[in-house]
């Protein structure tokens, strides 16, 4: 069961469950949910490259910059979507299409 | 010896001051006291005063070679050059004392003549331009900055002929005058270019050089001499295109004086005599030719005239037709003596027909008579003693233009009879030209001793009027006094006291010079000639002259035959006379009529063939051929093409617009979908 092939697998698939979250949810929340998904996925990937790949201590730190980045970018998200409520009184991101031609 | 300086700035002041004084009274007359009539007039005497200057300068220098000249480049273009300049010798110093003396007398005259005029500041003005250009001419050293004062003459005897130009009459002969003097002026200009062409320069100098050289020669040259003298015949009234000076006498008398004595006419004959070393003998028999021929049938139509301005009309017409002959004959510097004694004795007549005229128009306004000329002869009678200085002055100038003998007319009448006596020596085959010559000079005496009798002789037609009339005031006389003084002979043989002589002052100042054409005979040959035929012709004019005014003694004065039943019995000659041959109804008939049916035929082929066919079926096509090319544009081009590139990229925006659908998850999936067909692609 030690070997990169595995963990790649289960990134790829947590990546499609995240991809596939930010697709179709039409909940803003769902949506930011779908891409803390996907970024989990990347730090699985991180990690698993640092223990068989070649990239040692430095898949560590980017893993740890992408959590830190997740927790900004989280933050932000949120705050939009707090927003996009006040404005809207919806969360809905389809019903948030203003900037359409 | 006066400095060359000196005659620069002389020259220069009385070329420009006559046209200060017409800037002046044109722009500011109106609001000048007196209307600005001191302007002209202290301009003009200034100008009398410098040429008369220059005059004495001539007798203090007593050369026959002086000549001045001065000039300045106009237009320089390389091979192309014309130069403006003045040539001053003693003709041009002569003629311009004529020129200031006679104009000066005219404003002067005019003073009381023109008094209560409505365009009074114009009539000043417009004499000064006239006196400015005549000075030009005089002074001009080229053939093209004569032109340009010969137009100008031409100019301003229009516009003071049409002075009354609410006159039909005056309009129509201002008119009649500017359009006539056009005919002669595109001889003229066809004249100039012809020398202009072979010689390359204007200037008479290097013409008269040039022709020596050969430059230009045979008929070619005789061909370009008759362009020129063609202008001549323009502005000296000369027969064919003499129609226009008896009605020119539509201005006011004054006007007729200055253009009939000093300006307009004999600035043709100035022309000849500058321009004499270029004629060749055959253009020279034609000038001969004409100035003879009109000499003599001027002088038959004024025979039969009654209004006493027509007369002297054609008594002018009658003495340039002498000049003419002059020239044509070779003897030119008499021709310049007539002109010189011509101006003086007929501005005088010029002067006391207007002094006259005047008279009997206060006196038949007084009367409240609108209907009777005041120029008309049969209205008058027995002037002498109701105006002693007009008739004593008038007299006088008839006793010279007649020839008799103390008179300044004597001279020149017979300087210009010897040289054509001389001339018909030598060529026998041309006897008729002293019949000319000598026929005019009978007749001369006899219709102006006529106008004499008639006007200040006899009893008076009209007591009436007669009552009415008295003499002139002073501003009028004096210029006739001056004028009458200067018809006698001493002012123009001093320093001699004869008579009878053909030298003075200005047959010494005043030589011929040779003839430049090759083979043409010298100034010597025509001056021993006609020095030879002097005391003949002196005789024979005596006799003509004398016959001339008894026939007109014993006609108008002792009545021992009545002109009446004279007129009857040529009954058809006294007609032809009386109504100028028919001149102005044969040109109006065979020559205008024509012309105007003519140009209504052009104008019939241009506006209804020309215009309506071609014209506008050009039109038609060109229309035609728009629209099918409009159609072609619009319907099949811009329909097409444009607008189809247009369509096609609004279609293909509207619908690739549905992709766009503002859906962040859309796009994402697409993105996807990109993705997962590069790896695809790259995997394979």
């Amino acid at each position: 069961m030690e070997n990169l092939s595995n963990y790649l697998v289960i990134s790829s698939i947590l990546f499609s469950l995240g991809l596939f979250g930010v697709v179709t949810r039409r909940n803003g929340v769902a949506v930011l949910m779908g891409i803390e998904l996907i970024l989990n996925a990347a730090n699985l990937n991180f990690l698993a490259f640092a223990r068989f790949g070649g990239m040692n201590m430095s898949g560590h730190v980017y893993a740890l910059f992408v959590i830190v980045l997740a927790a900004a970018e989280a933050a932000v998200a949120l705050a939009i979507i707090i927003n996009i409520f006040n404005n809207f009184n919806t969360i809905n991101i389809d019903d948030v299409s203003e900037m359409k031609q | 010896m006066i400095s060359s300086n000196f005659i620069t700035n002389a020259c220069l002041l009385i070329l420009f001051l006559p046209l200060a004084a017409f800037i002046v009274n044109i722009f500011f007359g109106k609001r000048l006291p007196r209307q600005g009539d001191w302007v002209s007039i202290s301009a003009i005497i200034l100008t009398l005063i410098l040429s008369l200057s220059l005059f004495v300068g001539m007798l203090s220098n007593w050369d026959y070679k002086f000549s001045h000249e001065i000039y300045f480049s106009w237009i320089d273009l390389g091979a192309f050059k014309i130069d403006l300049g003045f040539w001053v010798d003693n003709i041009t110093i002569v003629m311009l004392l004529v020129v200031s003396l006679i104009s000066s007398m005219t404003h002067i005259f005019s003073l009381e003549y023109m008094k209560g005029d409505i365009r009074y500041n114009r009539y000043y003005a417009y004499l000064g331009l006239f006196t400015f250009s005549m000075n030009g001419i005089v002074l001009a050293n080229n053939l093209m900055s004569l032109y340009i004062f010969w137009e100008l003459v031409g100019v301003s005897s229009y516009l003071l002929i049409g002075h009354w130009f609410e006159k039909n009459s005056a309009a129509d002969a201002s008119k009649k005058a500017f359009l006539t003097n056009r005919v002669g002026d595109i001889g003229f200009f066809i004249g100039i270019m012809l020398m202009f062409t072979a010689i390359g320069s204007f200037n008479f100098q290097q013409i008269f050089a040039g022709v020596s050289n050969s430059m230009i020669s045979g008929s070619l040259l005789t061909f370009a001499g008759l362009g020129l003298f063609m202008g001549a015949v323009g502005k000296s009234s000369q027969f064919p295109l003499h129609i226009w000076l008896p009605d020119a006498m539509e201005g006011p008398t004054p006007v007729s004086a200055l253009m009939h004595a000093a300006t307009m006419v004999a600035a043709g004959v100035y022309l000849t005599v500058r321009l004499f070393p270029i004629f060749t003998t055959e253009a020279l028999l034609v000038i001969a030719y004409i100035g003879g021929f009109t000499a003599i049938f001027a002088a038959t139509i004024a025979i039969t005239q009654n209004d006493i301005k027509k007369v002297l009309a054609y008594s002018t017409v009658s003495q340039l037709g002498y000049m003419i002959l002059a020239v044509g004959v070779g003897n030119y510097t008499a021709a310049f003596f007539h002109l010189l004694t011509h101006a003086m004795f007929k501005a005088c007549l010029f002067y006391g027909s207007g002094s006259v005229i005047h008279a009997m128009h206060h006196s038949l306004h007084e009367l409240h008579d609108h209907d009777t000329d005041p120029q008309d002869m049969r209205n008058m009678g027995g002037f002498k003693d109701k105006m002693p200085i007009t008739s004593l002055t008038m007299t006088i100038a008839t006793l010279a233009i007649a020839g008799v003998p103390l008179f300044s007319g004597f001279l020149s009448k017979d300087a210009i009879l010897a040289g054509t006596l001389y001339f018909v020596d030598h060529h026998p085959e041309h006897w008729i030209l002293a019949f000319f010559g000598f026929g005019a000079a009978a007749i001369t005496a006899f219709y102006m001793f006529r106008l004499i009798f008639l006007t200040f002789y006899g009893k008076p037609k009209m007591p009436k009027v007669f009552k009415g009339i008295h003499e002139s005031p002073k501003v009028m006389t004096y210029p006739l006094i001056i004028l009458a003084a200067l018809s006698f002979f001493i002012f123009y043989t001093l320093p001699y006291f004869n008579p009878f002589a053909d030298y003075g002052w200005f047959t010494k100042l005043i030589k011929a010079t040779n003839s430049v054409v090759p083979g043409n005979p010298t100034a010597k040959e025509i001056y021993d000639g006609v020095h030879h035929a002097h005391y003949t012709a002196m005789a024979l004019s005596l006799i003509v002259a004398s016959l001339g005014i008894g026939l007109s003694f014993l006609m108008y004065f002792k009545k021992k035959f009545s002109p009446e039943s004279w007129a009857k019995r040529f009954g058809v000659l006294y007609k032809l006379s009386l109504n100028k041959y028919y001149f102005d109804e044969n040109y109006n008939r065979f020559l205008y009529q024509p012309f105007l049916k003519l140009c209504n035929t052009i104008a019939y082929i241009d506006w209804d063939l020309y215009d309506k066919y071609f014209i506008n079926g050009f039109g038609y096509i060109t229309k035609l051929l728009s629209k099918i090319t409009g159609r072609l544009d619009y319907d099949g081009l811009d329909q097409t093409l444009v607008d189809g590139i247009g369509r096609t990229a609004n279609s293909a925006g509207k619908n690739l617009k549905t992709v766009q659908t503002g859906r962040l998850q859309n796009y994402m999936l697409f993105a996807l979908i990109g993705v997962i067909i590069i790896l695809v692609f790259q995997i394979t």
